[in-house]
C-alpha cells in the first residue's frame, strides 16, 4: 500500500486511542463478566448458546456504534476544525486521505474486536469449562462481524461527505437496521405487486445485506457455515465498501473546504 | 523563472441555505511572483487573500482560471512536495505533541525517516518552540500554535512558502522573530508569499507587494515604487525663525517650530530654494523627497476603490 495511506491510517488509529475510543472495552468487559456469572448460575444446558448469542451480539453492537460515531467524524471533523488544510497542502491526494482514514478506523475496530473476542471466549470458558471443536466457527462469526463494520464505516464516511454529522449518524444507523432485515425485505419484495414490488426490490438490494453477515445464531446452535458463504460475503463486502468509498471520494474530490 | 503565476484565478462562492446566491470573493486575478522574492499580498479584511491562497493550495476550487507554481500546473501533486503552507489561524491535531505532529507531516511530505528527527528539532528551534516535549497541542497558546504552524510550513525545506497572516497572534518579540525568519528564508534562496494587513511588516520585508480589495487587484509593485514621492515633492528644512520673501515666492505652507522652518515644495523648485536660502545665508538642514508611507498609499487605493464601487453600484 502507498506509504501516505499507511501514515494517515496509523495517525487515525492513534487519534482513536487517544480519544479513548477503546475505553468501550471496559464497559464490554463488565457486561460480559456479569452476563457470564449470571448465566452460569441459572441455566444448565444452554449456557453455551446464550453466551455466544449474547456475547457476539454485544461485540457487533459495540462495534457498530463505534463505526458510526467515529466514522461520521472521520472527515467532517477535519474539515470543521481545519486540520485538513495542512494535510492536503502536502503531496496527499484527497482519495488517499479518505482511504487512509477508512483503514485507520477499520484497524481500530479490528483491535477492539480482538479484545472483545477474548472476553467472549473467556466467558465461554467460564460457563462451559472447556472449548469444543464447534466453537471454532465463532471465528467465522467474528470475521463476518468485522466485514459488517467495514461496510458501516464506509457508509458513515459516504454520508458525512455530504450531510451533517447528525444526519449521517441517523442515515447510517437506519441502514444498519434495515440492512439487518435485508433477507426479510427481499422476501417481502417477491410477495408484493406493482410499484411496491419495484421499490421493495430496489431497496432490498441497495441496502447492505447484513442478514447474510449475521451468523451468530447459526454458530450458537452449532450449525455449520459453508465456505461459499464466507467467499460470497467477502466479495460482497469488498464490492460494497469499494462502492461506498468511491462515492465518498467522488463527492470529496469536488468539495471546497470551508 | 517565476515561482508563482496566477492566471486569472477567480472565485464565486454560493452562499445561503435554501436559495443559493452567488457571492464574488475574487475577480479574475493575474499576478506573477518571481523566484527568490518576498512578496506581500495586502488587503483589508474580506479582500480575498485567504481565498486566493486556498485556491493555490487546492483546498478550494476556482470558478475559472488557473495557476502555475514552480513552473508546473498548480494541481500537480509534485508541486506540493516543494511548497509549504501556513493557514490563517492554524489548528492541528490537538491530541498530538508538536514533535509528533511534525513527524507525521514529515512522513506525508516524504522527508526520509533518518532526517526527520533532526529536522523536527531544527525547525522547532527555529520558530522558538522550546520546552514543549510531551505537551499536547490542545494545551498550546495561540502564539505557540502559530509558531507550530510556521514550523510545519518550513519543515520539509520547501522552495516556496505561502504564509497566511504569519504574524497574527504573535507578541512583539515573536513578530520580530518571524520577520527575521522570513528574511533568512529568502537568503536561503526560497520564495515567500505572504498575506497580511499589517503594513509595517510588508514595508519592512517585501520586495514587492500586491494590493487587493473587494476581490480586485488594485496595484502591484515594489514597495519603493508604490511609496515613491507623491507627484515629485520634496521637503525642505532650514535653520531660522522666519521665511524670506524669495522662499515665500515658491509657495507652499511654512511651519516654524523652534529654530527650524519646514516646507514642502515641488521637486523642480528645489534648486531655486537652495539658491534662495544661500542668498539669505540661512543654514539648510535637509532636502528629502516626500514619500507616502505604504499605509497612505494603501488607504488612498482603498478609498479610490470604494468610490469606484460606489459609482458603479
Ligand atoms: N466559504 C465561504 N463561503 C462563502 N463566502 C466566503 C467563504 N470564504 C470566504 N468568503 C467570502 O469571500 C470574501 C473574501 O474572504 P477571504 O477570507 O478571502 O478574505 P481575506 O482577505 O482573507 O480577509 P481577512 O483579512 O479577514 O482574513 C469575503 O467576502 C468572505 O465573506
Ligand atoms: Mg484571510
Amino acid at each position: 500500500m502507498n506509504a501516505r495511506i499507511v501514515h494517515i491510517a496509523s495517525n487515525t488509529f492513534r487519534e482513536a486511542v487517544r480519544d479513548r475510543v477503546l475505553y468501550n472495552l471496559i464497559a464490554f468487559a463488565v457486561l460480559i463478566s456479569a452476563a457470564a456469572i449470571f448465566i452460569g448460575q441459572i441455566s444448565i444446558e444452554i449456557e453455551r448458546l446464550v453466551v455466544i448469542n449474547l456475547g457476539l451480539t454485544a461485540v457487533s453492537l459495540f462495534g457498530v456504534v463505534i463505526a458510526i460515531f467515529v466514522g461520521i467524524g472521520l472527515v467532517s471533523k477535519e474539515i470543521e476544525k481545519r486540520t485538513l488544510y495542512t494535510v492536503l497542502s502536502r503531496p496527499v491526494r484527497r482519495w488517499e486521505f479518505i482511504v487512509g482514514k477508512f483503514f485507520g478506523l477499520a484497524g481500530t475496530l479490528v483491535v477492539n474486536t480482538f479484545f472483545m473476542a477474548l472476553g467472549v471466549f473467556g466467558a465461554l470458558l467460564y460457563v462451559a469449562h472447556r472449548f469444543s471443536g464447534a466453537d471454532s466457527s465463532i471465528f467465522i462469526a467474528l470475521y463476518f462481524i468485522i466485514l459488517q463494520f467495514l461496510i458501516i464505516c464506509a457508509l458513515a464516511l459516504l454520508f458525512s461527505s455530504f450531510s451533517s454529522p447528525l444526519l449521517s449518524a441517523v442515515f447510517a444507523f437506519s441502514l444498519f437496521i434495515i440492512g439487518s432485515f435485508a433477507d426479510d425485505l427481499r422476501g417481502f419484495a417477491t410477495l408484493a405487486h406493482g410499484l411496491t414490488r419495484w421499490v421493495a426490490t430496489g431497496t432490498a438490494y441497495l441496502v447492505p445485506n447484513f442478514s447474510a453477515l449475521n451468523v451468530i445464531s447459526a454458530v450458537a446452535h452449532q450449525q455449520p457455515i459453508s465456505w461459499q458463504l464466507v467467499l460470497q460475503n467477502t466479495l460482497y463486502t469488498l464490492f460494497y465498501t469499494a462502492m461506498a468509498l468511491s462515492g465518498a471520494v467522488l463527492i470529496f474530490d469536488r468539495r471546497d473546504l470551508k | 523563472m517565476a515561482a508563482i503565476e496566477i492566471l486569472g484565478l477567480e472565485k464565486t462562492y454560493m452562499v445561503g441555505f435554501w436559495r443559493k446566491r452567488p457571492k464574488r470573493a475574487l475577480q479574475p486575478l493575474h499576478l506573477t511572483v518571481d523566484d527568490g522574492e518576498i512578496f506581500g499580498f495586502l488587503g483589508p479584511n474580506g479582500a480575498g487573500k485567504t481565498t486566493t491562497l486556498k485556491m493555490l493550495m487546492g483546498l478550494v476550487f476556482p470558478t475559472a482560471g488557473r495557476a502555475r507554481i514552480l513552473g508546473r500546473d498548480w494541481t500537480d501533486p509534485e508541486v506540493k512536495a516543494q511548497i509549504g503552507f501556513l493557514p490563517e489561524q492554524p489548528y492541528f491535531y490537538d491530541y498530538l505533541t508538536a514533535h509528533e505532529l511534525l513527524d507525521y507531516y514529515g512522513q506525508l511530505s516524504g522527508v526520509p525517516a533518518k532526517d526527520r528527527k533532526n529536522r523536527v528539532e531544527e525547525v522547532l528551534q527555529r520558530v522558538g518552540l522550546t520546552d514543549i516535549k510531551g505537551i499536547q497541542l490542545r494545551k498550546f497558546s495561540k502564539g505557540m500554535l502559530q509558531r507550530a504552524g510556521i514550523a510545519q510550513a518550513i519543515l520539509h525545506s520547501p522552495k516556496l512558502v505561502f504564509l497566511d497572516e504569519p504574524m497574527s497572534g504573535l507578541d512583539p518579540l515573536g513578530r520580530r522573530e518571524v520577520r527575521d525568519l522570513i528574511l533568512q528564508l529568502q537568503q536561503e534562496g526560497k520564495t515567500v508569499f505572504f498575506s497580511t494587513h499589517i503594513l509595517s511588516d510588508a514595508e519592512a520585508l517585501c520586495d514587492r507587494v500586491a494590493i487587493i480589495n473587494q476581490g480586485e487587484l488594485r496595484g502591484v509593485g515594489a514597495v519603493e515604487e508604490l511609496t515613491k514621492s507623491v507627484q515629485g515633492k520634496v521637503e525642505v528644512v532650514w535653520q531660522g525663525t522666519q521665511v524670506p520673501a524669495s522662499m515665500k515666492a515658491l509657495g507652499g505652507e511654512f511651519h516654524v517650530t523652534g529654530e527650524t522652518v519646514r516646507t514642502v515644495i515641488s521637486e523642480n523648485q528645489q534648486d531655486a530654494a537652495i539658491d534662495a536660502l544661500r542668498r539669505e545665508r540661512l543654514r539648510l538642514i535637509s532636502i528629502v523627497p516626500v514619500r507616502t508611507s505604504l499605509e497612505s498609499y494603501f488607504v488612498e487605493k482603498l478609498q479610490h476603490s470604494q468610490t469606484t464601487a460606489g459609482t458603479s453600484a
